[in-house]
């Protein structure tokens, strides 16, 4: 199971709030967000750009790398960060 | 029962309302809504529904809704695309309901559509297969298709302006567009008037007409009696040509408002730092400068396209907002101006919505 961290600006856009930490079964970074949109419609419009392919703004950390690809695979233990970009005014 | 009146107001950090009752003289600021996100337009429904549209750094566009007066929220913009290999969709810039439907434009230009209160949106592709579209450029505000103007009885025809490219009509529900700018000049584009490429800033229908509709330009205020085929100008009397926003009065539509700025290198601020509305009786054939409790030296205000607005009530109520975070009100028509609110954050749009309550 991966460790899931999600930003706390991404779910108070959903009525039914995630949790902040969760634990997710997926292979893929790509198949972690669509588990995510399953069970929060419309997350996957917030993390992705058509494509899909993750918003500019949006960095994702798997085992503490940096990682745009959505095939990038998740072992049973691995820790992703959500984290939106800094910046702002 | 006492009616409600509220200002929806969406602004550079989030939606608020401003409540009041019918004398519209105390005001209560509800919100920040929409978590803080830039919200460029905020309207109700027919049915009291409220949506707040636009678009965040980190998350993309998306479209917001409330059922129950701004208690709780929910956002989609699910469907809002132009494909995988198309220019990515930022803001909404304008959301117009009409007959169930809802409208959405966005930047970079494009009409969407949705008929289920917002959750699932379709592309209304005609309009960037319009043979013009390669050709269109961003005014400074960007290339945003920020009014839309459904024809109040035929619902297969509607019209909208885009910023620094002019205003379309389609008369099929959106599968065909022409370009609607006859009339219009361009000034800051050298040769003959071009048939399209106008800097339309405001776009609105007279719903009294079968095809009339007013529009502030950045090159002057026009008025159309045939659907936008010819403009004519009606500019005259006024202090400057450049504004962004434009109303019309709710039971008079003869009376309509707009608010000259000095000019677009000028600052686009009011003119002279002397804060006032112009209002014409007749249509535009004649303009008369309102500023009766409204700051007259050092009130150096923009007001953008959207943040003017008029309630329901009689006399009509007429409000705007400006980048600096002020609302000023008038419950007599323009004759005489409160301020009502201050310290938002910058005002990209004031709306008015009525309650029963």
């Amino acid at each position: 199971m991966a460790t899931v961290h999600l930003p706390r600006s991404l779910v108070t856009l959903f009525g039914d709030e995630p949790p902040r930490l969760l634990e997710i079964e997926a292979a893929t970074l790509a198949d972690l967000i669509e588990q995510l949109d399953a069970r929060w419609p419309g997350m996957r419009d917030r993390l992705c750009e058509p494509g899909p392919q993750l918003r500019e703004h949006i960095n994702v950390f798997v085992d503490g790398e940096r990682e745009r690809d959505l095939d990038t695979p998740l072992s049973g233990s691995a820790v992703v960060h959500v984290i939106p970009a800094v910046a702002g005014g | 029962m006492s009616t409600k009146t509220q200002l929806l107001v969406g602004t550079r950090k989030g939606a608020f309302i401003l409540e009041s009752d019918e004398r519209r003289r105390d005001w209560q600021v509800l919100g920040p809504f929409c978590e803080t996100w830039p919200i460029h337009h905020f309207v109700q429904a027919a049915d009291g529904t409220l949506y707040a549209g636009g678009g965040n750094a980190w998350y993309g566009p998306s479209v917001w809704r409330s059922d129950d007066n701004g208690g709780t929220w929910s956002q989609s913009s699910k469907g809002m695309t132009y494909g995988e290999d198309e220019p990515k969709v930022t803001a909404i810039w304008n959301l117009t309901p009409a007959d169930g439907i809802l409208y959405a434009g966005v930047e970079p230009a494009g009409l969407f559509r949705s008929e289920d209160g917002g959750k699932t949106w379709a592309h209304t592709d005609g309009l960037r297969e319009h043979p013009s579209r390669p050709e269109w450029q961003p005014g400074a505000g960007g290339l945003c298709l920020h009014s839309i103007c459904p024809h109040p009885t035929d619902e297969k025809r509607l019209w909208v302006g885009i910023s620094a490219v002019g205003t379309f009509e389609t008369t099929d529900g959106g599968q065909t567009w022409e370009t609607r700018n006859s009339g219009v000049r361009a000034d800051f584009i050298p040769g003959p008037p071009p048939e399209f490429g106008q800097c339309v800033h405001n776009l609105r229908l007279d719903a009294s007409r079968d095809a009339s509709l007013f529009q502030q330009n950045h090159c002057g205020v026009y008025r159309t009696d045939d659907g936008g085929r010819t403009w004519a100008e009606i500019t005259g009397g006024l202090p400057s040509q450049f504004g962004f926003p434009l109303t019309i009065h709710p039971f008079d539509p003869a009376t309509i408002y707009v608010i000259p700025h000095n000019g677009p290198e000028q600052g686009r601020q009011m003119i002279d730092g002397h804060a006032a509305v112009w209002r014409s009786r007749d249509r535009g054939d004649s303009w008369q400068r309102l500023d009766d409790g409204l700051p007259t030296r050092n009130a150096y205000l923009t007001v953008l396209r959207e943040a003017m607005a008029t309630d329901r009530h009689d006399p009509a109520g007429v409000y705007f907002g400006t980048s600096t975070g002020q609302v000023f009100g008038s419950a007599d028509e323009g004759n005489s101006w409160r301020l009502i609110a201050d310290f938002l954050p910058s005002i990209w749009s004031v709306e008015v919505a009525q309650r029963e309550g």
